[in-house]
């Protein structure tokens, strides 16, 4: 046999023995199947990968032979609606650093499928807890820093992992965005001026590329063409602001060219709940336990709960570290939510279900229903506890984790 | 000896002293003594109480003990029932109040004090309060091998610094001194470029500081004989003589072992923190007798020599026979959530009483103070907090918190609630100041 395909032969075979799916009996003493009531005594069935049934323990026939995992609480495989996990690298040396690149202020074409790194040690840490999807990709910090992407956490091979290649379009307003010294922009203004200029640039892009002559379209541009998937609300704008201020100029900025955005961040949400709600966008909001400092000096670990009573659409998530923790645990951040005016339930539902529904992806995932992808987490107790372990995770009916965390 | 005294009966130093002692304000305590009846007291140090009586006066601690026990007369009294009373939070690391120590000049500067940068009004220091802290060591940086001398405060409502210092019998500052080893310290010269240079120049320094001492010894109190007064070598001459405490920084493995060799060639009295890589060595820092003030982290990283950082840092070392204290290293993680720290220590397989001790009374020892603070006993000052549950739950809150038996936190009074929630008005409008990397804006 040829050496080169030698290679090919046994990474199909590794592929294959880390990527099966088992038939698998989920038992738990408490099933927060996050579509409909909780179930007390149940049993998730997981087969090709799928969830093939759901029930109370009584009522569901068991197969022989199946691999059984037993826990206390069952809940389904976490969702961090926003991360740069796989991009923000946890050694935070400039070579495992990929979710800014400083060299222009918008570059939308900047793909995230072409710089994943499903293999960076806090992909596996955060899906120790329980996380088995992510919202990941280009990161705060430039006015638009390029595109975001929704991968499980396993397999760490890209294609195999991909839910959605080109998710959102990441950008920044405020002081977030200003460039670095004597560059544009260097200040709130000025990143909305170059904001709207490169809208309209794509807007002009668009009604160009429709002119029946041929001849008279204009040359492929990859950045205008991102933007253009942003004008016609099929990639989404996924805008980080703070300031109340900064916020508002956000809403503008989508009422003008009709875009679809998501805000995300958004310190000051308490001081702007009328004008987020009437907008109808919904909030990734920052991560509970954020730093409060500079833009983000008012924020609160109660605004979880003022959105959910306002009606708000959120998730929540872990963010952007630029030193420690590299990176936060979604999980975590959703219990400080619960012990702060959230209720259990709506916290658990802002990192499954409710950050499946606003990520587009709740055909697949975010709750434990017949058809589903078997995406689950295992708890010896109360999820949102300190002194609760993660003890078992499926991802896609991959048994990845066993070791208590 | 001799010679530290020598030293701070130096004109100079006495009139320090007065300015200090001038300025000090005591914030009033109870004049009647004030009984909180029916909570769980967590003694730490003795057993714990499931529906205790705690008595403070004046600023002390007069009565702790089991349900029935007599009251003085006068008293005030506290039904506070379904509650949890346990010792304030002893934070052997932080840096709230935001100060920086030594500057870019000089990669060793005992002299900077971070007395003299501390800020009060900080919102870091109310935000402490939520949390239950009540006593801190706040520490300059760790961007040098010796970045200055550390401040050990109680967080007292101060209008000035010199409310919050503790002093000694003689009218010393507590504080200890700030040194770093690894990448942190690692910079362009003057400062060092490798690891063995690091240890190298602390070695030449701590030499230096030796036979500084010899050389006033040998002056036998003879003015003309001593030599000319050195800030620096001062500090270090009072590490020498296990008077100040060397609170170092730590990461890596080797580098834990090279602060054990420069402690045992100099005989220095040290508390290891951070030391990210414990559950490799802890074996060998037990052998060493040295106390580690562990940092429990949402994950590990952000810098090579903190990958391997663990929550099993805390049950490695306990079960290594070596004392345990923790830290925020506040802003790194939140004065307000620092018994989570603990809970995650828990969670990894530390004991529960390890863990409690390790907050209070442990903290305390690492800073020298346990004979005042650290534990609910009689003698001991009001330094205690109040939660409303199980101090390692994540839905427990701090309900108040009490300095010297002076209430500085109460979550009941919106003002104070907001230092705990956060909101509009109760952040720091400045990024928060880090060793190496500027703050979190120019880092990113």
């Amino acid at each position: 046999m040829k050496k080169s395909a030698r290679y090919f032969v046994t990474l199909t075979c590794l592929l294959a023995a880390t990527t099966v799916a088992e038939d698998i009996v989920v038992h738990g003493a408490i099933i927060h199947t996050m579509a409909g009531a909780t179930i007390r005594d149940g049993v998730v069935l997981i087969r090709g990968g799928k969830i093939e049934s759901v029930g109370e323990a009584a009522s569901v026939k068991i197969p022989a032979g199946w691999r059984v995992l037993k826990a206390k609480v069952v809940t389904p495989g976490l969702i961090d609606a926003h991360t740069v996990v796989g991009f923000s690298g946890i050694l935070n040396q400039p070579q495992d650093q990929e979710q800014l690149e400083k060299s222009a202020p918008l570059q939308p074409d900047l793909r995230a499928i072409d710089a994943y790194n499903g293999r960076d040690p806090l992909v596996e840490y955060v899906r120790s807890f329980g996380v088995t999807t992510l919202h990941t990709g280009h990161g705060p910090g430039a006015l638009i820093s390029g595109q975001t992407m929704i991968v499980k956490t396993y397999p760490p091979n890209l294609d195999l992992a991909l839910i959605n290649p080109a998710a959102m379009t990441a950008a920044t307003l405020g002081s977030g965005a200003k460039a670095e010294k004597d560059k544009a922009p260097g200040t709130a203004s000025k990143a909305v001026a170059m904001f709207r200029a490169e809208l309209i640039k794509a807007e002009d892009y668009v009604a160009k590329g429709k002119k029946s002559d041929i001849e008279k379209r204009p040359a492929r541009d990859l950045r205008l063409e991102v933007l253009a998937r942003a004008l016609d609300g099929e990639q989404r704008l996924l805008i980080t602001v703070h300031r109340h201020q900064d916020v508002i100029a956000a809403l503008r900025l989508a009422a003008e060219f009709k875009l679809r955005i998501v805000l995300d961040g958004v310190s000051d949400a308490p001081l702007v709940l009328d004008e987020i709600k009437k907008s109808g966008f919904p909030v990734f909001l920052h991560p509970t336990m954020y730093r409060a400092n500079n833009e983000t000096e008012n924020l609160s670990i109660e605004t979880a709960s003022k959105l959910r009573n306002a009606g708000i659409p959120f998730a929540l998530q872990s963010g952007f570290e630029n030193y420690v923790p590299k990176t936060r645990i979604v999980l975590f951040e959703a219990a400080i939510a619960a012990a702060n005016g959230l209720s259990q339930s709506d916290a658990l539902a802002a990192i499954t279900i409710d950050a499946a529904k606003l990520l587009g992806i709740q055909q697949r995932t975010g709750s434990l229903e017949i058809g589903k992808d078997a995406d689950l987490a295992l708890y010896d107790g109360d999820p949102f506890e300190y002194t609760t372990h993660c003890t078992g995770v499926v991802v896609s009916g991959v048994v990845t984790d066993v070791q208590p965390h | 000896m001799l010679l530290p005294s020598m030293i701070r009966f130096r004109p100079a130093f006495l009139a320090f002293l007065a300015a200090v002692f001038g300025g000090a304000v005591l914030a009033p305590a109870q004049e009647t003594p004030l009984a909180l009846i029916g909570a769980q007291l967590i003694c730490v140090s003795g057993e714990t109480h499931e529906e205790g009586v705690l008595v403070v006066h004046r600023g002390k601690i007069i009565i702790v003990g089991p349900r029935g026990t007599a009251l003085p007369a006068g008293a005030t009294t506290r039904d506070v029932r379904g509650q949890i009373i346990m010792p304030g939070l002893v934070d052997t690391h932080s840096h709230i109040g935001s100060p920086a120590g030594g500057d870019q000049s000089a990669p060793i500067q005992p002299d900077t004090r971070v007395l003299d940068a501390v800020d009060v009004r900080d919102a870091s220091i109310q935000k402490a309060q939520a949390g239950g802290l009540t006593t801190a060591n706040i520490m300059p940086g760790s961007g040098h091998l010796i970045s200055g001398q550390t401040l050990y405060v109680k967080l007292r409502d101060g209008n000035t610094i010199d409310d919050l210092l503790i002093t000694d019998k003689a009218g010393r500052v507590a504080g200890g001194l700030k040194m770093a080893n690894g990448t942190n310290s690692r910079k362009d010269p003057p400062f060092p470029g490798t690891r063995a240079k690091s240890a190298a120049l602390v070695r030449e320094k701590f030499i230096a500081a030796r036979e500084y001492r010899e050389k006033i010894v040998r002056a036998k109190g003879d003015v003309d004989k001593l030599p000319p007064r050195d800030l620096a070598l001062e500090i270090l001459v009072e590490v020498l003589e296990r008077q100040r405490v060397v609170h170092h920084h730590t990461h890596r493995h080797d580098d834990i072992l090279t602060v054990l060799r420069l402690q045992k060639e100099f005989g220095f009295r040290v508390v290891l923190h951070h030391v990210s890589d414990a559950w490799k060595v802890s074996e060998e820092i037990a052998a060493a007798n040295v106390p580690c003030s562990i940092i429990l982290l949402d994950s590990p990283g952000g810098k090579l020599e903190a990958r391997d950082v663990d929550w099993k840092n805390g049950v490695a070392l306990e079960k290594a026979g070596v004392p345990v204290g923790f830290h925020t290293d506040d802003p790194v993680t939140d004065s307000r959530l620092f018994l989570r720290s603990a809970a995650f220590a828990v969670r990894a397989g530390m004991s529960r009483a390890g863990a409690l001790r390790a907050l209070t009374l442990t903290g305390a020892e690492m800073l020298d103070l346990q004979a005042r603070i650290g534990s609910l006993e009689v003698g001991k000052d009001a330094d205690f907090i109040l939660l409303s549950g199980d101090p390692f739950s994540v839905y427990t809150h701090v309900l108040e918190t009490y300095v010297d038996g002076v209430k500085v936190f109460d979550r009941e009074k919106e003002k104070d609630r907001r230092w705990s929630t956060g909101g509009y008005g109760a952040g720091n409008p400045r990024a928060a100041h880090l060793c190496c990397f500027g703050t979190w804006e120019e880092a990113r």
